[in-house]
C-alpha cells in the first residue's frame, strides 16, 4: 500500500523533503562511525594498509550491482505495474550506479598495483565489472538521447532488464572461472572467513554506503521530478506563447 | 504463415535489391582484416596466433553496420504499423526479420571467413573452425542486435549509441567464439566444450532478442 500511496509525486516530494535531512544526518554519523573504525582496524599480516582499499572498494562494488538489481526492478516497476515513480527511480539511480562501479574499478586497480603488480588484469571478475560500467553508460546516454521521459522509459527498462544478466555472471565468476580476483569472504556458506576486527568495520562501511546511496537517490529522484514538472510547464508556456501557431 | 514467409521474401528482396546489404558487410570486413596487419605489423606467426581474433572482432564490427536500418526504415514507411495491427504474433514476425538480416549480412561474412583466414596465416582447418564459430555464433550477434534495433525505433537518432548498447552484450559470444576458435588451433581444452557454449548462447540470444525486441516495439509505438 505505501508504494501506491507514493504514486503521487506531490505526497513523495513531501515524504523526500521531511525524510532528506534526517538521512543526511545519519549517512555523516554512519561514515564518521566507519571510517574510524577502518581507521584504527589492524594491518593485514601480509598486505600492510593496502587492506584498507578494501573498506571503500567492496562496499562500492556491492551498491553497483545492488544500484542495477534496483534498477532492473523500477524496469519492471515501468513495464508491467506502469508505476509513475519508477522510470524516476531507475533514471536516478544510474549516474549514482556509475560512479560507484567506477570507484569500485578504480580503488580495485590502486590495490592491485603492489598486490598483483599490474593496475589492470583481465580476469573474469574485472572484466564483467568494466561491462557493467560501461552499460550504466550505455543507459545513461539512452536516457539523454530520447527526448519524452515516459518513452525513454520504456526503452531504458528493456535494456536494463536485458543488461541484468550481467548481475550473476559478476557474482560467480570468481567460482565459475579460476580468476586472480579472491572468491566471496563475506557472504558464504560456513561464515564469513574474515577476522572479526576487519569485518565489522567492513560492515559498518557498507551501512555507510547504503545510507549514502539511499539519500543521493533520493535527492536525485525528487531533482528529476522538478526537472519534469519545469519542462512540463516550459512546453505549455511554448505552446501558450502568442504566434506558436498550435 | 503466408505473412510470414511474404515478410522474408520481402526482407531478403530488399536486402538483395537495394544498395548497402551484405556486400558492403563483407567489405567492411575485408578493411578490417586488411587494416590489422597495417597496425601491428606483417609478423605472419603473430598475425597467425591472433587471426582468429582478429575475424571475430571484424565480423562483430561488420554484423553492426545495418543493424539501425533493420527496424526503423519499416518504422518510418509504415509497413512497421501493418506488422503490429497484423494477426501475426509480433515476437514471431521480428524473428522472420532478424534471420532474413542474417541471412544477408551475418552468412555472407561467414562464407568470406576461410578467404580471408589467407590473408591472416591461417591454415585451412584453422580457417575453417573460424568459420564454423562464426557460423554458430552470429545468429546471437544479429538476435542481441535485434534488442538495439528495436530500442532505435524509438530513439529515432540511433546510430553510434546503437553500437554502444549492443556491444556490451555481445561480450559472452567473443568470448566463447574466440576460445572456441583458439581451441581448435592449440587447445588444450576441446573444441566442443567452449564451442556448445557457443551455440547455447546463440539458443538464449533467439529467445531473449525476440521477446525483448516485441516487447521494445510495443511500448515504442504506443
Amino acid at each position: 500500500m505505501p508504494i501506491i500511496d507514493l504514486a503521487n509525486p506531490t505526497r513523495f516530494l513531501s515524504l523526500a523533503e521531511r525524510a532528506l535531512p534526517w538521512l543526511a544526518g545519519t549517512t555523516a554519523i554512519a561514515f564518521a562511525i566507519g571510517l574510524n573504525l577502518a581507521w584504527t582496524a589492524p594491518d593485514d599480516y601480509q598486505q600492510g594498509a593496502t587492506v584498507k582499499i578494501m573498506f571503500i572498494h567492496v562496499p562500492s562494488a556491492w551498491l553497483a550491482m545492488g544500484c542495477w538489481a534496483l534498477m532492473s526492478i523500477a524496469a519492471l516497476g515501468t513495464l508491467v505495474w506502469r508505476h509513475p515513480l519508477a522510470d524516476v527511480a531507475a533514471k536516478a539511480a544510474a549516474p549514482i550506479g556509475a560512479a560507484l562501479t567506477l570507484l569500485c574499478l578504480v580503488t580495485g586497480s590502486l590495490w592491485g598495483r603492489p598486490m598483483w603488480g599490474a593496475y589492470w588484469v583481465w580476469d573474469a571478475r574485472l572484466t564483467s565489472v568494466l561491462v557493467l560500467f560501461l552499460m550504466y553508460l550505455g543507459v545513461i546516454a539512452l536516457w539523454r538521447t530520447v527526448d519524452d521521459p515516459a518513452r525513454a522509459g520504456r526503452a531504458v527498462a528493456i535494456l536494463t532488464l536485458v543488461g541484468a544478466i550481467n548481475l550473476p555472471i559478476i557474482k560467480w565468476s570468481v567460482d565459475w572461472w579460476n580468476t586472480l580476483h579472491q572468491p566471496a569472504s563475506v557472504v558464504r556458506l560456513g561464515g564469513a572467513a574474515i577476522h572479526p576486527t576487519i569485518l565489522w568495520p567492513l560492515l559498518m562501511m557498507a551501512l555507510a554506503f547504503v545510507l549514502l546511496f539511499v539519500t543521493l537517490h533520493l535527492a536525485a529522484m525528487r531533482n528529476e521530478i522538478l526537472r519534469r514538472r519545469v519542462r512540463t510547464l516550459m512546453l505549455m508556456q511554448a505552446q501558450a506563447a502568442p504566434g506558436s501557431g498550435a | 504463415m503466408t505473412a510470414l514467409s511474404a515478410l522474408f521474401v520481402r526482407d531478403i528482396k530488399l536486402a538483395v535489391r537495394v544498395g548497402g546489404g551484405a556486400g558492403i558487410g563483407v567489405l567492411f570486413f575485408l578493411i578490417v582484416v586488411t587494416l590489422t596487419p597495417f597496425a601491428i605489423g606483417p609478423d605472419l606467426n603473430l598475425l597467425g596466433r591472433i587471426g582468429p581474433a582478429i575475424l571475430w572482432l571484424g565480423a562483430l564490427l561488420a554484423s553492426l553496420l545495418t543493424l539501425d536500418r533493420l527496424l526503423t526504415a519499416d518504422a518510418e514507411d509504415g509497413s512497421l504499423d501493418l506488422i503490429l495491427t497484423g494477426g501475426t504474433p509480433l515476437e514471431l514476425a521480428v524473428a522472420v526479420k532478424a534471420l532474413a538480416q542474417w541471412l544477408t549480412t551475418g552468412l555472407p561474412l561467414v562464407i568470406a571467413t576461410p578467404f580471408f583466414g589467407l590473408l591472416l596465416n591461417l591454415d585451412l582447418r584453422t580457417s575453417t573452425a573460424v568459420a564454423l564459430t562464426l557460423l554458430a555464433g552470429t545468429p546471437a550477434l544479429t538476435f542481441i542486435g535485434l534488442i538495439g534495433a528495436a530500442l532505435a525505433v524509438s530513439l529515432r537518432r540511433g546510430g553510434l549509441l546503437l553500437a554502444v548498447l549492443v556491444l556490451p552484450l555481445t561480450v559472452p559470444v567473443l568470448i566463447f567464439g574466440v576460445a572456441a576458435s583458439n581451441a581448435a588451433i592449440v587447445g588444450p581444452l576441446p573444441f566442443g566444450t567452449p564451442f556448445t557454449i557457443l551455440c547455447a548462447l546463440t539458443l538464449v540470444a533467439m529467445v531473449l532478442g525476440t521477446f525483448a525486441a516485441g516487447t521494445a516495439l510495443r511500448h515504442a509505438m504506443e
